[in-house]
């Protein structure tokens, strides 16, 4: 189907804060063929931004902006919308614009709800709610360094602003009306505790506590909140988080139903009384509730989209609001707090709570459990969260074990926590409900019978260690011995393997599975083994027997691609190129009618290489001065960087040539998975080094290191390691850290899960490789040393040696045959691989 | 398009059609352990030798991915079945039948192959 411009209907968003931003990325990602015309009116004067994030745009001058949507949806911003004229189906804007719509969504938010007290008007009296309020409060306090200050509401927002004052140089009081703080997901124990947290940070408190006025000083700005029981702080600057209320004046005077306490009434379908109107996030009444977490808001979106796609023809508009978990769990000020379930639910007839406070480490858990112990209805922690997924996971549902136990016993397994609804597979759609139920029904005991059954795994597989982590969980949960064999030919874990084939030098796969293991090896374990004898310096990967061992990527040395040709990446460390260099890749890609792509590790990816031509698409590229860039291998990518101190105004050290160091340092370092890396020389971060697996951030007076951060599919912060390193020692901690994770973790283990899994985690991490408490630095520091010299580039090393050359074939027996079924198409200037026959399935089945 | 193959006629033994064995390497070309592509009258076929030194031959077109890339699959087994797993999406068959282990809907069309006297690998076209 394809519509033409005038047959496209229009929607028109009033609104443009994240619900507002999804809505439209969401429908813009699935509606292909153009249905929709989306424009979107915002009050703000930028458009859409991450709100949640806020406090750190007043802490570390974040930027907030969400993704842009692209040049087809028409953004106003600046210019709110004041009314609407639903017989003429059309918006107008204070700028006067008027716009026709087919559709209407409203997601005009919320407002903070500042309450009648006097004084509220003075200057230095401030909400926490928009970049503009947050940059007024800065200015404000920047005039008035040492003052004191007042944050009215104790809840998560006030307690945010509460530290933020305090990042500013306010010396700040939080007043909660309620008898403790946050009172709407903590309970009276679990307030308390969090109060003992909040204080030693240096924040005070008082609770119980309404607000009777603001009183102003000479200046006429506030000067004093003066409490209910008669007693005054000094504050010279007031924040009010006392709640937010629904933005419907909108809807209000356009006659659209709202609720007695605000918000526009709308149907699970995010539908208002007006068929074409849809309302959704902060000022929608849905199921007479209004959210004010983004979970629910962005849900909302995500119904809305399928709605309007089904008025286009491309969804079922099947998807509906189905009510939000509003289980939450934050770190507040560097204290864990959770609540989930109904935290409350110990109010009602028929329940246990059982409680444990721990003064000393500042622990407290509540679990309310219904009255035969056995159904876990909600809970609230402080201090420590550590069992939240778990616990979360199991409510509405039986305990794994007394709450007792539960509460003592440790958290369940990772892979337990995942929430039944999360997808695990993509590409199939198979979420962790349908792998945990065949799990159970079919009684599947391993990745293949998962994948055989669910489907899940079984086409891209990036998500098999996910797989696993969930069936090594439901079999845990069953009584079943986790069997941390590698597959049916080895009993050990990958760990094990790398041991025993160190302990005992042993160079061969043959070796290692007549003695160690049985059959004749997988596609699991033989690469695996590959890339233990390769991290141990067995020569080069294509040497011998370690030849059948290899993925076709490492087997090809280049990337296999979905039609069968494979795709080239030269090393450009650092992502630092001559403009020689450019030209010469440019001119190869030219010659061979390759399709160029940046990649995202700063480096150019050439696709569309057939087999016969890889051995001279490097001849060229290595009599350039190029080398394999490592790209299809379990090893280290690249170490990004920013332009650092040599151009940049504000670089603090030279990013550039130390990643380009740390890069010539690993390159071809064999891992069990694959590594990326990113030097940034300022605390700006452009490298985005905290994404990475290890990651280095530039400081007036050194290196920070971060490890074990991700990207990909399960995005993690890389957590700080340590502060302030000279560039030696940062090294030698990168080496350490390196070698670690090669030798003790799983088969495609990234670094973030493997530290994830690590027995006392970042801590454990420092000791090991500062402390030297396991006693191996030595071994592991001449371990990266023995890498370092005996590198060599695979690509010059095989263009050397003719009896691997002769691999690089179409046919056997029709060498000078390209293979037939390789064609291509143009698109936007390049090739593009047609599949002739495409995935075929169906046609074999019986 | 003609693949420039030797063609040898000769009849198998207890059948009554003619088959023809197509020449396609020499025995020691093969790596052990690892596939080749080869072109059998313009159909792309997977020649594998095992560990143990058995021949197979498997149509080399992937059916998951739509890709001809069979023979660069890896070898080994599972249990006691020789197989090949699709270096696409890593689905695997049985190198005797053709079968695809992780999904009984589907199997790959297998070919006879023989070592001669000679050394030289032979495939049989149907």
């Amino acid at each position: 189907m394809n519509v033409g411009g005038e047959a496209r209907k229009r929607l028109v968003v009033v609104g443009h804060g994240p619900a507002g931003h999804r809505l439209v990325e969401a429908l813009r990602e699935r509606d292909v063929t153009g249905a929709w015309r989306i424009t979107v009116v915002g009050e703000e004067p930028r458009p859409a931004y991450d709100r949640v994030a806020l406090t750190s745009h007043l802490t570390e001058g974040a930027d907030l902006a969400l993704p842009a949507h692209g040049p087809e949806v028409t953004v106003h911003t600046g210019d709110p919308a004041v009314e609407i004229d639903r017989t003429a189906r059309t918006v107008t804007t204070a700028s006067g614009r008027r716009v026709g719509y087919d559709a209407l969504v409203l997601a005009t938010g919320s407002s903070p709800f500042v309450p009648p007290v006097p004084g509220r008007d003075l200057p230095g009296v401030f909400v926490y709610r928009t970049i503009d309020d947050l940059d007024a409060l800065r200015e404000h306090c920047a005039a008035r360094p040492g003052a004191g200050g007042v944050v009215i509401g104790g809840g998560l927002l006030g307690l945010e602003a509460a530290r933020a004052l305090q990042g500013l140089g306010v010396d700040a009081h939080v007043v909660e009306v309620a008898p403790w703080l946050m009172p709407r997901q903590l309970d009276e124990g679990g307030g308390a505790m969090l109060r003992r947290h909040i204080e030693a940070l240096g924040l005070r408190v008082r609770t119980g506590t309404p607000v009777a006025a603001l009183e102003a000083g000479e200046d006429g700005a506030v000067a004093r909140v003066r409490l209910g029981d008669g007693s005054a702080l000094e504050a010279r600057v007031v924040v009010f988080s006392a709640g937010i209320r629904p933005r419907d004046e909108l809807a209000r005077r356009c006659g659209l139903p709202v609720g007695e306490r605000g918000g526009v009434v709308v149907d699970a379908a995010c539908r208002t009384a007006d068929p074409a109107v849809f309302a959704i996030g902060e000022c929608a009444l849905i199921g007479g509730r209004v959210y004010g977490l983004v979970g629910p808001c962005l849900s909302m979106a995500e119904a809305v989209a399928d709605q309007l796609l089904a008025e286009a023809g491309g969804s079922s508009g099947n998807a509906r609001f189905e009510g939000a978990d509003t289980s939450t769990k934050l770190k507040l000020m560097g204290v864990d707090v959770a609540s989930f379930g109904d935290p409350f639910a110990d109010r009602e007839e028929g329940t246990l709570s059982v409680t444990y406070t721990d003064p000393v480490d500042g622990v407290y858990t509540k679990l309310v459990v219904s009255d035969d112990a056995r159904t876990l209805l909600g809970g609230v922690l402080v201090g420590d969260a550590s069992a939240y997924p778990t616990l979360r996971a199991c409510v509405g549902s039986a305990l794994p074990d007394s709450p007792g136990q539960t509460l003592f016993g440790g958290v369940g397994p990772a892979g337990g926590d995942l929430p039944d609804a999360t997808v695990i597979c993509n590409c199939n759609n198979v979420t962790a409900e349908t792998i945990r139920r065949s799990i159970r029904d079919e009684g599947l005991t391993d990745v293949g019978g998962v994948k055989s059954c669910t489907r899940a795994g079984a086409s891209c597989g990036s998500c098999v260690p996910l797989v696993k982590r969930l069936l090594d969980a439901e079999l845990v949960a069953a009584g079943i011995e986790v069997d941390k064999a590698l597959c049916e030919h080895f009993d050990h874990s990958r760990a094990e393997l790398f041991d025993i084939v160190r302990v005992r030098r042993i160079t061969t796969f043959t070796q290692l599975i007549s003695e160690h293991g049985r059959g004749r090896g997988c596609d699991i374990c033989k690469p695996a083994v590959a890339s233990i004898l390769a991290s141990l310096g067995n020569g080069h990967i294509l040497d011998g027997e370690q030849a059948a061992l290899q993925d076709t990527n490492d087997h090809f040395l280049a990337n296999l691609q979905k039609n069968g040709t494979y795709s080239v990446v030269p090393r450009i460390p650092g992502g630092e190129i001559t403009p020689e260099k450019l030209i010469v890749i440019g001119e190869v890609a030219r010659d061979f009618g390759l399709y160029t792509k940046i990649t995202g590790g700063q480096r150019i990816d050439l696709f569309g290489a057939r087999v016969e031509q890889l051995p001279q698409i490097w001849k060229r590229l290595v009599d350039a001065g190029f080398e394999s860039g490592h790209a299809y291998g379990k090893a280290l990518r690249t170490v990004k960087s920013c332009v650092g101190s040599t151009w940049c105004r504000y670089g603090v050290q030279d990013s550039v040539a130390l990643a380009i160091r740390l890069e010539l340092r690993y390159r071809g370092l064999r891992a069990p998975h694959k590594l990326k890396a990113a030097v940034s020389g300022c605390a700006r971060e452009c490298a985005e080094a905290q994404s990475k697996d290890f990651g280095i951030i530039a400081t007036e007076k050194g290196w920070n290191l971060y490890v074990a951060g991700n990207g990909g599919m399960r995005p993690r912060h890389a957590d700080l390691f340590a502060s302030d390193l000279d560039e030696e020692t940062l090294v030698r901690y990168i080496d350490r850290f390196l070698m670690f994770y090669i030798r003790t973790a799983d088969r495609l283990q990234r670094t973030a899960s493997w530290l994830e899994g690590l027995d006392g985690g970042i801590d454990y991490l420092r000791e090991v490789i500062i402390e030297d408490r396991l006693g191996i630095c030595a071994e592991l520091d001449a371990a990266m040393e023995r890498h370092v010299a005996s590198y060599s580039d695979e690509w010059r090393d095989t263009l050397e040696d003719p009896d691997k050359l002769r691999r690089f074939v179409s046919f056997v027996n029709a060498p000078d045959v390209p293979d037939p079924s390789i064609v291509f198409e143009t698109e936007r200037d390049q090739i593009k691989p047609v599949l002739r026959t495409g995935p075929q399935r169906e046609v074999l089945s019986r | 398009m003609t693949a420039d193959v030797q063609t040898r006629p000769s009849t198998a033994v207890g059948q009554r059609s003619t088959i023809r064995w197509h020449d396609v390497c020499a025995y020691s070309d093969l790596l052990p352990e690892r596939g080749v592509a080869a072109l059998i009258e313009d159909v792309q076929v997977a020649i594998f030798r095992t560990f143990d030194g058995e021949l197979y031959a498997l149509s080399n077109f992937d059916p998951f991915s739509g890709a001809y890339v069979i023979s660069r699959g890896i070898l080994g087994t599972r249990g006691d079945v020789p197989t090949v797993a699709s270096p696409m999406y890593k689905q695997v068959f049985d190198l005797r039948t053709g079968r695809c282990l992780d999904d009984p809907r589907v199997a790959l069309p297998t070919f006879r192959i023989r070592r001669t006297p000679q050394d030289r690998v032979e495939v049989a076209s149907a």
